[in-house]
């Protein structure tokens, strides 16, 4: 019941300006694929689609901030080299994960901010789920919100996004699922009160409600490890990234809604 | 059909025999509680069936979707039947997402606090069986 304390007390002003605000999001089916958006109460998208009711967007704003904010022993911002956001950045988050030719193994958005911050900034790398890593990803994510998941035609892709397929349809944990026993299978389904998804990474970092925060994607594919009993993967393991890298593939041509809302 | 199966691993489990689509004696002898086998039903951190399954429990809200009624269980099928459907569906269908509630083998990456553990015990097992034998109302 928290969670619906939560949206309402949040959606009065949501409620009344609704009509009004041209809905950066709308519902998103693409053959048949469909965003957690879709999935959600009315309450829900409508705290998405409303900027000045959705709480992701603060961390957007916190995320700005940081952009412009001197850092390291270089001491410069990420603006200093990237400049405008809004421009530099667009696209970008549609595009992750990414090959890295210094890792010479890809890296998701978080990877890819941090490692700017170590060689660019030469400061120490934001911790996993910290405040700071999720401001920066809300910030750059919200930059492509709008623009189509259009993942790199590039072949050093595709053993990690074939491995990340193989761990999505492995059965796991106590409770012996794997993750297209759930999003593939039973997607609509309820589970107890929760409806699946197909499981679009749409909209990371999302704002859960759940949680009563925002949280990066690697989040969530933990709560769902852990929901089947099975040991999560440490934040940061390059398994999350093969994942994604599957999911995005799986989800080309949807529609990113970075900070999406998610029950 | 007859396969005589031992557990291994067996200082968790105990060894019973499969007999056809039931496993036709109690596990390990012992007899179920019909209200704990309710309370386990119910439970969404012990049992979890109402994730998946609905079924006669007016008291309980937000029952899943994902699986048959529990609603005339105890008509459709014996004691036995009821057991091995609990104790490792799988057997009967491979694909089925309903979990072996008392099996520990052939699983991967299970998470540190449930290693090696059944979902259930053979008494709990048995509490559950004891409990679905009641639900003879298809409603
Ligand atoms: C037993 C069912 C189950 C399994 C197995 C499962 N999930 Fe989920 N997953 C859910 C549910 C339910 C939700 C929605 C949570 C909510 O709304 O409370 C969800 C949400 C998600 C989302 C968020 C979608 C969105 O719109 O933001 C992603 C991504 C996801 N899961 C991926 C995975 C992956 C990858 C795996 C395997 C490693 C997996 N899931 C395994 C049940 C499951
Ligand atoms: C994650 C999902 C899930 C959970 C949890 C679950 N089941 Fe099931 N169960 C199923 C599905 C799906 C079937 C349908 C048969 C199949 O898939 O093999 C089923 C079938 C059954 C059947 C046979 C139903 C019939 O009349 O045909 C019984 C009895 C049963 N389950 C009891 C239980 C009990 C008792 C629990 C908890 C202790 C439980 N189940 C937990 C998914 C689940």
């Amino acid at each position: 019941m928290i969670r619906l304390v939560a949206a309402q007390r949040l959606l009065v002003p949501a409620a009344m300006m609704c009509l009004a605000a041209a809905s950066a999001v709308m519902a998103q089916t693409i053959d048949g694929r469909r965003s957690g958006f879709d999935f959600m109460s009315r309450d829900s998208q409508q705290l998405q689609r409303d900027d000045t009711a959705n709480p992701g967007m603060l961390a957007v704003l916190d995320g700005e901030g940081l952009w412009n904010a001197k850092a390291g022993r270089a001491n410069r911002s990420c603006a200093d080299c990237h400049q405008d956001a809004s421009t530099s950045m667009k696209g970008v988050a549609a595009r992750y994960p990414a090959f890295s030719a210094a890792l010479n193994r890809p890296i998701d958005l978080q990877g890819r901010i941090n490692a700017c911050r170590e060689t660019q900034q030469q400061a120490t790398p934001l911790p996993w789920e910290s405040k700071e890593l999720l401001a920066l990803s809300a910030y750059v994510g919200n930059q492509s919100r709008g623009m189509p998941i259009a993942p790199p035609d590039d072949a050093r892709l595709a053993p990690f996004r074939q491995r990340g397929e193989a761990l999505y349809t492995r059965r796991v944990g106590q409770l012996n699922f794997s993750c297209a026993n759930c999003h593939d299978d039973n997607a609509g389904g309820k589970l107890a009160s929760a409806v699946i998804p197909q499981a679009h990474p749409t909209g990371y970092p999302i704002y859960r409600l759940e949680w009563q925060g925002i949280g990066s994607l690697q989040r969530r594919l933990r709560g769902c490890f852990i929901g089947v009993r099975a040991e999560p993967y440490a934040y940061g393991a390059q398994e999350y990234v093969e994942l994604e890298l599957f999911l995005m593939s799986r989800a080309k041509g949807m529609t990113i809604e970075t900070p999406a809302v998610r029950p | 059909m007859l396969l005589a199966m031992t557990a291994a691993d067996a200082d968790e489990l105990r060894a019973f025999k499969v007999t056809g689509d039931a496993i036709v004696e109690p596990l390990g002898g012992a007899r179920g509680d019909v209200a704990r086998g309710r309370a386990i039903v119910v439970d969404r951190q012990k049992g979890l069936c109402l994730l998946c399954h609905t079924g006669p429990f007016p008291d309980q809200r937000f029952q899943g979707t994902l699986a048959p009624t529990l609603a005339g269980a105890g008509a459709r099928w014996t004691e036995g039947q009821l057991r091995l459907r609990l104790v490792d569906s799988a057997k009967l269908n491979p694909a089925t997402i309903m979990p072996s509630y008392y099996r520990t083998e052939g699983l991967t990456r299970v998470g540190a606090a449930w290693q090696n553990k059944p979902v259930l015990t053979a008494q709990e097992v048995e509490d559950v069986v004891a409990f679905l034998a009641t639900l003879k109302d298809p409603q």
